[in-house]
């Protein structure tokens, strides 16, 4: 049990300040930005709400959104599965476990703009080991340069590259948590392996699969450098994510004002899901 | 060997394929991997490391690179420490909305702070330093660092630290005697946790620097850009950057696994 005591306050004030400093000015100067029109010259004019009128109903933004949700959708459907399929396979004890975790977590690792472009050499048509596979030895045309659905793959097959480890991971642990009493007493019953997954590894599961589908939610919804370094948003503006988008208005065409009303719908839509998602998560949590 | 260890040779080979042709091209000399595909250097080169490790500009884009990853991972978790503590021992007004509060600053895009961020940073004259960068990584760093601490902390019996009241210890010796030598693997995880977010960020290292900080990121940008396709320089660049992320990982690999929970398992 908690004790109830206000003294936590003291504790969280370094916090408290250095979120407020990092998050809340940068957060006002966009609401700012947001309901205000300048022509340069630090002048500015009211705006009202239009910025957020004039983006939601603009076709890109749409596009753009469609194709957020798109890819996560995609991403999750395949990570979430393949990560418990991948954990349910692991060893669970002995030599082979660390090395498993270490080489797993590697990717994850790796500088987002160095996936990017490992990824891009990697996939690169005659020269690249994947771009030669496909062309050369299937003979497919494969060149993400030009193909729109060759891009698209290229940046989910990257992404569960990246990301899969994650889920992996998450599950690993809940799994490792399970005493083998259960699984005894599963034997006893004569519990077929689907029961057992079912009503125990899943269960025990939950929590962590929770995190990793939250984690995963909010970090490919906010992606941004890997698709950008590999596909530049192209061919055309086929994977053009949110964040790509955002970053093309506020730093390209320096549009402060429909940038920061676009940024503000964007943290909404991200903070709402994950919001969801969090509430559900800390429904059972006793404390 | 049973069946089921397949899948994960499998996935292990998977993730292996792209980060070996990574390690392969670096190798190469810059015709061979312009002349086609071969799977392994047909005339092995270290050009492109000698290039690399002469060159004042690349060399310093690393050590900019560690400089704020290391600033940023110390000033997250001493932050973190005692708000965690908090978060795991008392319940206080508002405690449940603050720490979600934190939540949302996880979940915030990057390309949403980039441009607020410069502005902020160049108004209090600390644009293009290694403070800027690791403050600004503090964003999402210290609210996973307060969520992986809490959940270590939660671990530890209250009883502790009513024995240690009753024995006499004040509460910093406490705290710094008894509490953090119990929960030292979440310290631990925790900062490789800070360390790999701030080591694979680079959206706002990149608009945050100019020259004097300038990250091993837009080091390799300019560089791709610039030379044309200097395939066999990138790829150097690119290995260079897996290996502190690997040697850091070697350390945690028993706790890496409870660490990716949140310590919530």
């Amino acid at each position: 049990m908690k004790t109830v005591n206000n003294r936590g306050w003291f504790f969280v004030i370094p916090v408290v300040i250095l979120v407020a400093f990092n998050a809340l000015i940068p957060m006002m100067t966009v609401v700012n930005y947001s309901v205000q029109e300048t022509f340069g010259n630090n002048v500015f004019f009211w705006q009202g709400l239009d910025w957020f009128e004039q983006i939601l109903r603009s076709d890109r933004f749409q596009a753009a959104l469609g194709r957020q949700f798109l890819f996560t959708a995609i991403i999750l459907a395949i990570e979430v599965p393949l990560g418990i399929a991948v954990a349910l396979c692991m060893p669970r004890k002995g030599f082979w476990v660390p090395v498993c975790l270490v080489l797993m977590a590697l990717p994850m690792l790796i500088p987002w703009n160095v996936v990017g472009s490992m990824w891009n050499i990697f996939a690169l048509p005659k020269i690249g080991m994947l771009g030669y596979f496909m062309n050369d030895v299937l003979g497919v045309n494969y060149d993400m340069t030009q193909n729109r659905l060759a891009a698209w793959i290229t940046i989910v097959v990257m992404d569960v590259w990246h990301w899969t480890s994650l889920v992996v991971l998450l599950c690993y642990a809940g799994l490792v948590s399970i005493p083998d009493a259960y699984y005894q007493a599963a034997k006893i019953d004569g519990a077929s392996n689907w029961a057992v997954f079912r009503y125990i590894q899943l269960p025990k599961m939950k929590t962590v699969l929770t995190i990793a589908i939250l984690l995963r939610f909010m970090d490919s919804f906010n992606i941004y450098t890997e698709p950008f370094v590999l596909t530049g948003g192209g061919p055309g503006n086929s994977t053009t994510l949110l964040s790509i988008d955002l970053v093309k208005i506020a730093l390209g065409q320096f549009d402060l004002g429909p940038a920061a009303a676009m940024s503000l719908i964007y943290f909404a839509i991200t903070l709402l899901v994950s919001w969801i998602f969090y509430t559900v998560m800390t429904k059972d949590d006793p404390s | 060997m049973k069946a089921r260890s397949l899948v994960p040779i499998f996935y292990i080979l998977f993730l292996m394929l792209p980060i070996y042709w990574l390690v392969t091209m670096s190798f190469k000399t810059t015709n061979e991997i312009l002349s086609g595909f071969s799977l392994f250097p047909q005339t092995f080169t270290l050009d492109s490391y000698i290039a690399i490790f002469t060159d004042p500009t690349w060399y310093w884009g690393y050590i900019n690179s560690i400089l704020y990853v290391s600033i940023n991972m110390v000033l997250s978790v001493a932050v973190a420490l005692p708000a965690a503590y908090a978060f795991s021992r008392y319940k206080f007004l508002g405690d449940k909305q603050l720490f979600f509060w934190l939540l949302t600053n996880r979940m915030a895009p990057a390309a949403v702070f980039a441009l607020p961020f410069f502005q902020l940073y160049s108004s209090v004259g600390i644009f293009d330093t290694h403070i800027a960068v690791a403050l600004a990584h503090t964003l999402f760093n210290v609210p996973l660092a307060v969520w992986i601490l809490e959940g270590f902390m939660r671990g530890v019996p209250k009883e502790l630290d009513e024995t240690a009241y009753v024995d006499g210890y004040s509460f910093p010796r406490f705290f710094t005697k008894i509490f953090l030598p119990n929960i030292k693997a979440g310290v631990g995880v925790a900062a490789f946790f800070c360390f790999m977010f701030s080591w694979v960020e680079m959206l706002l290292a990149k608009t945050l620097t100019a020259v004097e900080a300038k990250p091993i990121a837009a080091v390799m940008t300019r560089t791709a850009s610039s030379a044309g396709y200097e395939l066999g320089l990138l790829a150097a660049a690119g290995t260079l950057t897996i290996i502190p992320g690997a040697i850091v990982i070697w350390f945690v690999r028993n706790y890496i696994a409870r660490g990716f929970a949140l310590g919530r398992v």
